[in-house]
């Protein structure tokens, strides 16, 4: 009896394992967009990693610095407004920052009573203006319309080939989006092509080396250098594009903690009620 | 569903009302009283975990239209207005995004307990061919729900799956047309896919309805694939079962959370954050994971119509398996030939599943292949044959004599 209950949960667990295992293989392999060949972006250590991970904000506050000053030349992030900003699981800047900052932009707003468009200073509620009127003017004015970046940092990624991806289901590596950024920020190795990248699939990006050491004064005393100023964007994108991210890995932790302890109570109570029955 | 129903109302007013639908019975000798084989294992209650999926399906994709816009301009916007700026939205999203995936998890455990136990031979042929046809509904509803946010990949991953009905000869090309409601897909193919993305879930649950009166009728089947024969054999489905399925659906439920809480994207595709542009194709279409085996064998096949009827075809010959299997023993554990087949064909779908996600060149393709034919083989021939050559082993006299025999005999020997 107890050696064909042995045998009957091995082979659950065999059974389960080769289930999640076929499951995560899939997931992982369809990852694996541009053959094995390309260099893979050195893996970053970020705050937001991990069940436990969060945000830091002085980290998104930088990023968000470099953003404004560099990237939002030519990238919209037209999904986030001046208000997500204020938000304690991002940036976490003061409300009075938040409507300071929105009203140095003008936003375009319209039709008046009198019929005409016309430009005000922003509010909170108002999403980042984007710095072209259309893809087309942005395709004009570069070739390729730069991508928007508020889905960016989910919207990259780098191939995890068997058995990395299995791997990543229980390390709960989600960051290959922000690894990827830094790594094309960090990518420009060919000082004689600019558009070379070490980590762009293909190696021919449009993009010419956007940052470089000093480019970006930082107030807290971090150092001003390409390295760090990578990192910060990359940060502050993920949290552009996962906005909720804290608040998720939060509320997992009390969801986890609930099931856990309902299924330990439930199997002391099948166990009880079983104990009488021969099965 | 089974005999008589012994329930009793306890109020003036529930027997007023029994007396004018019985309903309260009809679930009291359902779900109360209904006697299930004693020696059901955990596979067993997969049934349960997926009603419980369809539900949380349901709940939580009737929340999500709320916010949702199936116009092609604002499907993405809303989609992440939904991620944004609606309240847990991102929770209802993730919850309900890998829902699917869980729920095609339960499923093909469910379906591989069948097949391992011998679960949809006679008296369960219908009981079997009405679960297929769920499991059809599912795919076709998933693969509509992947449209919608309208990313990149929902865009030509709907593109390529349509396109296939292409393959007919001579009103191909009009089906297509005709199905994308314009000559590509579009705004047109976004709106009438969410309708049926809307509509088909209903009718899973009424296709689940029928299924589970189609169980009721012969009752569970069990791990020694005997029937019931005495009442010996059997426990009432309450407390017993209805704690063993509840202990085992919050088990899974641990496995779901780690998903939606920690790793929401990781069965998604990075290209899906990427808003549809007909005009960039992605460099490597994939469908979602559980669509792969079938999408492997779609491309093993060198023609367009025979890939698009092999395809469709691996499916459908489920349906016909109860009369493909020539073995009088149902359960895999007293089959020591098909336990194995069954198993190098459990490999086989994986690796075909692999094989899906991989680019279709090189060693791949001639892998592919190898499984594709190896899949067929199976069902076509290894099974038919097995039910002549294989000797089973001895069948239990009954359930009970098979819980308690063992026990007996360890009682003999101490």
């Amino acid at each position: 009896m107890v050696l064909r209950k042995i045998s009957g949960l091995s082979g659950m667990v065999l059974a389960t394992s080769l289930m999640i295992g076929g499951v995560a293989m899939a997931a992982g392999t369809a990852k694996t967009q541009h053959g094995g060949q390309e260099p893979i972006p050195p893996r970053q250590s970020w705050s937001f990693a991990g069940p436990f991970g969060r945000f830091d904000p002085a980290q998104l506050q930088r990023g968000f610095e470099v953003y404004q000053k560099v990237c939002s030349a030519c990238h919209s992030l037209n999904l986030v407004a001046f208000r997500d900003l204020a938000s304690p699981d991002g940036p976490d800047f003061s409300e009075a920052q938040v409507k300071a900052l929105a009203a140095s932009y003008k936003i375009k707003d319209g039709p008046n009573d009198s019929g005409d468009m016309f430009e005000r200073p922003g509010r909170p509620a108002d999403h980042f203006p984007p710095p072209f009127p259309n893809k087309q003017a942005a395709a004009a004015a570069f070739g390729t319309a730069p991508p928007d970046m508020s889905d960016l940092a989910k919207a990259r990624t780098y191939p995890r080939p068997f058995p990395l991806f299995i791997f990543d289901a229980f390390t709960q590596y989600q960051e290959q989006g922000p690894d990827y950024i830094v790594g094309i920020m960090n990518g420009y190795t060919h000082p004689n092509d600019p558009h070379y990248n070490e980590y762009f699939p293909g190696h021919k990006i449009a993009m010419p080396k956007p940052l470089s050491d000093g480019l970006v004064k930082y107030t807290d005393g971090s150092p001003e250098t390409v390295k760090q100023y990578s990192r910060d964007v990359a940060a502050f994108l993920f949290w552009a594009s996962e906005p909720n991210l804290d608040a998720r890995k939060k509320m997992g932790f009390h969801v986890m903690i609930f099931l856990i302890v309902f299924a330990g109570l439930l199997y002391f109570t099948k166990k009880r009620i079983w104990a009488n029955v021969e099965h | 569903m089974s005999g008589h129903s012994t329930y009793v109302p306890k109020s003036g007013v529930a027997r007023w009302f029994e007396s004018r639908l019985p309903i309260m019975g009809l679930m009291h000798s359902s779900f109360i009283t209904f006697p299930n084989p004693r020696n059901l294992n955990y596979w067993w209650t997969f049934g349960g975990i997926l009603a419980f999926m369809l539900l949380a399906q349901i709940v939580t994709g009737v929340i999500l239209a709320m916010h949702y816009v199936p116009n092609s301009a604002l499907a993405f916007d809303s989609v992440e207005h939904i991620m944004r700026d609606v309240n847990y939205g991102w929770l209802l999203r993730y919850t309900h995004a890998n829902g699917a995936s869980m729920f095609f998890i339960a499923v093909y455990i469910h379906i591989l307990r069948g097949l391992y136990y011998g679960s949809y031979k006679a008296p369960r042929e219908v009981l079997w061919i009405l679960g297929v046809i769920i499991y059809l509904l599912m795919m076709a509803t998933g693969f509509m729900g992947y449209v919608l946010p309208w990313g990149q990949m929902s865009f030509w991953g709907a593109t390529v799956i349509t396109s296939l009905f292409s393959a007919i000869p001579v009103v191909g090309n009009s089906i297509t047309t005709w199905l994308w409601g314009g000559f590509a897909v579009g705004d047109a193919t976004l709106n009438r896919f969410f309708s049926l993305h809307y509509l088909l879930p209903f009718m899973i649950a009424a296709v689940v309805v029928l299924h589970i009166w189609a169980l009721h009728v012969p009752g569970s089947n069990n791990p020694t694939g005997v029937e019931v024969k005495s009442g010996k054999d059997t426990l009432p489905f309450h407390p017993y079962f209805t704690i063993k399925d509840g202990f085992a659906l919050v088990c899974f439920l641990i496995f779901f959370a780690w998903f939606i809480f920690y790793i929401p994207n990781y069965l998604g595709h990075a290209d899906n954050y990427i808003v549809a542009n007909p005009l960039k194709t992605p460099p490597h279409i994939v469908p979602e994971w559980y669509y792969l085996p079938f999408y492997a064998i779609l491309r093993s096949i060198p023609s367009k119509l025979g890939g698009v009827c092999c395809m469709f075809g691996s499916i459908l010959l489920f349906a016909v398996l109860p009369w493909l299997d020539t073995s009088k023993v149902k359960s895999a554990a007293y089959r020591p030939l098909y336990r194995a087949f069954f198993w190098v064909f459990v490999a086989c779908v994986i690796g075909l599943g692999y094989i899906g996600a991989m680019p279709p060149e090189g060693a791949y393709v001639t892998i592919g292949r190898i499984l594709t034919i190896w899949y067929f083989l199976h069902l076509l021939v290894i099974i038919p044959l097995l039910g002549f050559v294989e000797t089973p082993r001895e069948l239990p006299a009954s359930i009970a004599e098979s819980v308690l025999a063992p026990k007996r005999s360890a009682v003999g020997n101490a």
